[in-house]
């Protein structure tokens, strides 16, 4: 029964960290059509830069409860400075263009990312640990857990809220939604489709610096961690269905959920578990569990 | 991303250690030194190069700059390789074992290294350890740890100057069966892949035959590169085991330990981490206190204090400012057996430049002094080192971490015998360790 609840709080903490990242890639490949294999280049952003900020507020002696506010900032700054650079610069001259081109774009960007972020912060890791165990522990069953993984399952959740509610309760939403369904009608309609694709991208490029951002603390930050990451939030938006929001968020708790089962109760096949899962819905709902149908066009 | 970096280091302080030696030696002799090349292959980019690939490049370049100024203590005192300046061509590691193939074929044939010193991966190593035979070029491996280099073949043109992975996983066995002989249950957080597989097995098989009926619980086996380990600490929380073995390294092991200690891992449990030395070195008083920390053999803080040490240590930390880290030490052992050999050879040879053969035939069975203590090229017909290990458990002492309850291991009881396999020399209970 306790291992049954710590497979439960485990599994959920890690679908909050995938949901995050997942929903980034997810929104960018529901409105662009874009595959964005840079994604988890932007997340290593943003744990660097949370890691940096974080280092020199506790090296300022500053209130270490303030250090949680840098993890949003990281985020922010990640998201308006390289998503406009990437977006603008790049990929704006490639729409239109064929769904594989897309990929091997982004892939292209993911290697250069891969190189600033070595030229700007060398191959030595970075830590960020103070936020981690500043908020102490709480008990749950028999097992310590603490409350800073509880703030990350809030986090992902209010997220989780956050863009459901600016695509179905606003202007702007709705307008992204018109854009998901049918970009040729919309552009016909008078929307300006360059600006959604600006403002997603800068969006998912936020949500991906977010995630890197929140885990700095419980990680080392090393080169190459961007890499394992987009691997992860693949599988959890091909099960959950791309550009599906509910296909996110159901996605990641079933990855997370399986992982954990897998590592409590056979962890020899935990690196197997998610894939399986994976080809079983894919088996099941080729276009994973939430594809929208799609109209077809003459 | 992997790109190849290469950088041709030439120490001015050859120059200057020429221009010296000129006074007291004839100045044709020395200027018709023509450099020995020597390809330096490291981790210089991804995930392994902040603990390992850097501090290694770090240690040749420190090694071969006091070479050639001929600042290195006693029996090294000559400069460079028997007078001849040393010249380092740096090769990134990164990329995979394809990549590293062609890589060590363009040393060897492109820019004719008289030698190549390197490989921290033990995938690499077995990828080129038969391309180094094929092209007849004297190649050092420094530091990957497979003992299947030299147990499942053997091999003219190959050395390796670090000790295997048995030395390092039967040594922790040896050291918490000492420290906690009430001990009834172990488990174990290995990365998934042949480094942290080998080790868990050498680590199990020796607690099952030190520890009679001991409990063997969880075996948590995440990813390379994982990051998280939320689930596999509630799962080693739970397992109620005494002691948790990992081989974890860079990134992973320091993840390992912000997440593991907030949360009690490492007051519940033991936590033995044989290549945890450069962890201590990056997160310092993070590490909790009583971890069993490995530097995978007599380095760093386990390091015996003699005048080469002292040389090494003192130089590094005057140019990085920081306390070298094994893989440092281990790429000085290298660089520093390949002198012994050479100069070994050259004295046979009446004081010339000895051929290939020649050194080849002086490293083999050869005995010789580094930092980290003497090395004995004594297994895999003379071609493999052995050297005892250490551990210790972390304590923070004045606001910094040191290793407190050292116990050393002769080479002799944590290594099998030439030409019998790791594996079963240890189900045998190991035989024949003193």
């Amino acid at each position: 029964m306790a291992s049954l609840v710590s497979v439960l709080i485990d599994g959920i903490i890690y679908s909050s960290y995938l949901f995050i990242i997942a929903l980034g890639l997810t929104l960018i490949y529901g409105v662009m059509k874009i595959l964005n294999m840079a994604h988890g280049s932007l997340y290593a952003l943003g744990a660097y830069v949370a890691a940096t900020l974080i280092g020199a507020w506790f090296n300022a002696g500053l209130n270490p409860y303030g250090s949680l506010a840098l993890l949003a900032l990281s985020a922010l700054l990640v998201g308006v400075i390289a998503g406009p650079i990437i977006e603008r610069g790049l990929l704006r001259f490639m729409y239109g263009k064929d769904e594989i081109v897309l990929i091997l774009v982004t892939y292209s960007i993911f290697l250069i990312l891969e190189d600033v972020i070595k030229l700007i912060w060398g191959v030595e890791s970075y830590t960020a640990f103070q936020p981690y165990g500043l908020l102490g522990n709480i008990d749950i069953g028999a097992l310590p857990y603490t409350v800073y993984d509880a703030l990350l399952v809030v986090v992902a959740v209010l997220v989780g809220v956050a863009v459901t509610f600016v695509l179905t309760r606003t202007r702007q939403g709705k307008l992204l939604v018109a854009v998901i369904h049918d970009r040729e009608i919309s552009a016909a309609m008078g929307i300006n489709v360059g600006r959604v694709y600006f403002i997603t991208f800068t969006i998912g490029t936020m949500l991906a610096a977010l995630g890197g951002a929140l885990i700095a603390p419980k990680v080392s930050v090393v080169p190459a961690m961007g890499v394992e990451v987009i691997v992860l939030a693949f599988a959890v938006v091909v099960i959950g269905g791309l550009g599906s929001l509910p296909g996110a968020a159901l996605g990641a708790l079933i990855v997370g959920l399986v992982r954990s089962a897998a590592v409590h109760y056979l962890p020899e096949v935990e690196l197997f578990s998610i894939y399986l899962v994976m080809a079983l819905v894919l088996i099941v709902r080729p276009k994973g569990l939430f594809s929208a149908a799609e109209a077809r066009k003459i | 991303m992997n790109m190849r970096r290469k950088l041709v280091t030439v120490a001015t302080a050859s120059a200057l250690a020429l221009g010296l030696a000129a006074f007291a030696a004839p100045a044709s002799a020395q200027e018709k030194e023509k450099p020995i090349r020597i390809g330096v292959v490291t981790f210089l980019s991804g995930a392994a190069a902040g603990p390992f690939g850097v501090p290694a490049r770090n240690g040749a370049e420190v090694a071969a700059e006091a070479l050639n100024g001929g600042k290195v203590p006693a029996p090294y005192t000559a400069a460079g390789l028997g007078g001849a300046p040393i010249e380092l061509l740096f090769v990134d590691e990164a990329g995979g074992t394809t990549k590293q193939v062609n890589e060590f074929r363009n040393l060897v044939q492109r820019d004719n290294v008289d030698l190549v010193i390197g490989y921290i991966s033990s995938g690499d190593c077995l990828a080129v350890a038969p391309v180094a035979e094929e092209l007849k070029r004297l190649t050092v491996f420094f530091d990957c740890g497979t003992p299947r280099i030299f147990e499942d073949a053997s091999y003219k043109y190959l050395f390796r100057t670090g000790a295997t992975a048995t030395m390092d996983n039967t040594a922790a066995a040896l050291y918490v069966t000492e420290m906690k002989p009430a001990l009834k249950k172990f488990a174990g957080i290995n990365q998934n892949y042949a480094w942290g597989q080998d080790s868990w097995n050498d680590f199990e098989a020796a607690m099952k035959v030190l520890k009679p009926g001991v409990d063997m619980g969880t075996s948590q086996m995440p990813k390379l590169l994982a990051g998280q380990y939320g689930a596999e600490i509630s799962a080693l929380l739970t397992s109620g085991a005494d002691v948790v073995h990992s081989s974890f390294w860079g990134g992973d092991a320091e993840a390992l330990i912000l997440q593991g200690a907030p949360r009690g891992l490492f007051k519940k449990s033991t936590i033995v981490m044989t290549a945890g030395e450069p962890t201590l070195v990056r997160l310092g008083t993070q590490v909790p206190e009583g971890t069993v920390i490995g530097a995978r053999g007599p380095f760093n803080m386990f390091a015996p204090d003699n005048e080469l040490n002292r040389w090494f240590r003192k130089a590094y930390e005057d140019r990085y400012a920081v306390v070298p880290s094994y893989p440092a030490y281990k790429m000085v052992q290298a660089i520093l057996g390949v002198k012994a050999a050479w100069e070994k050879a050259q004295a046979a040879n009446g004081g010339k430049r000895p051929s290939q053969d020649q050194v080849i035939a002086a490293f083999e069975n050869l005995s010789f002094e580094g930092p980290g203590g003497k090395v004995d090229m004594a297994l895999g017909k003379g071609h493999q080192a052995v050297q005892g290990t250490a551990y210790g458990i972390t304590k923070n002492v004045g606001g910094k971490v040191t290793v407190v309850n050292v116990k050393r291991y002769p080479a002799s009881r944590v290594t099998p015998p030439d030409g019998v396999k790791s594996e079963e020399w240890i189900k045998s209970g190991f035989k024949t360790a003193k």
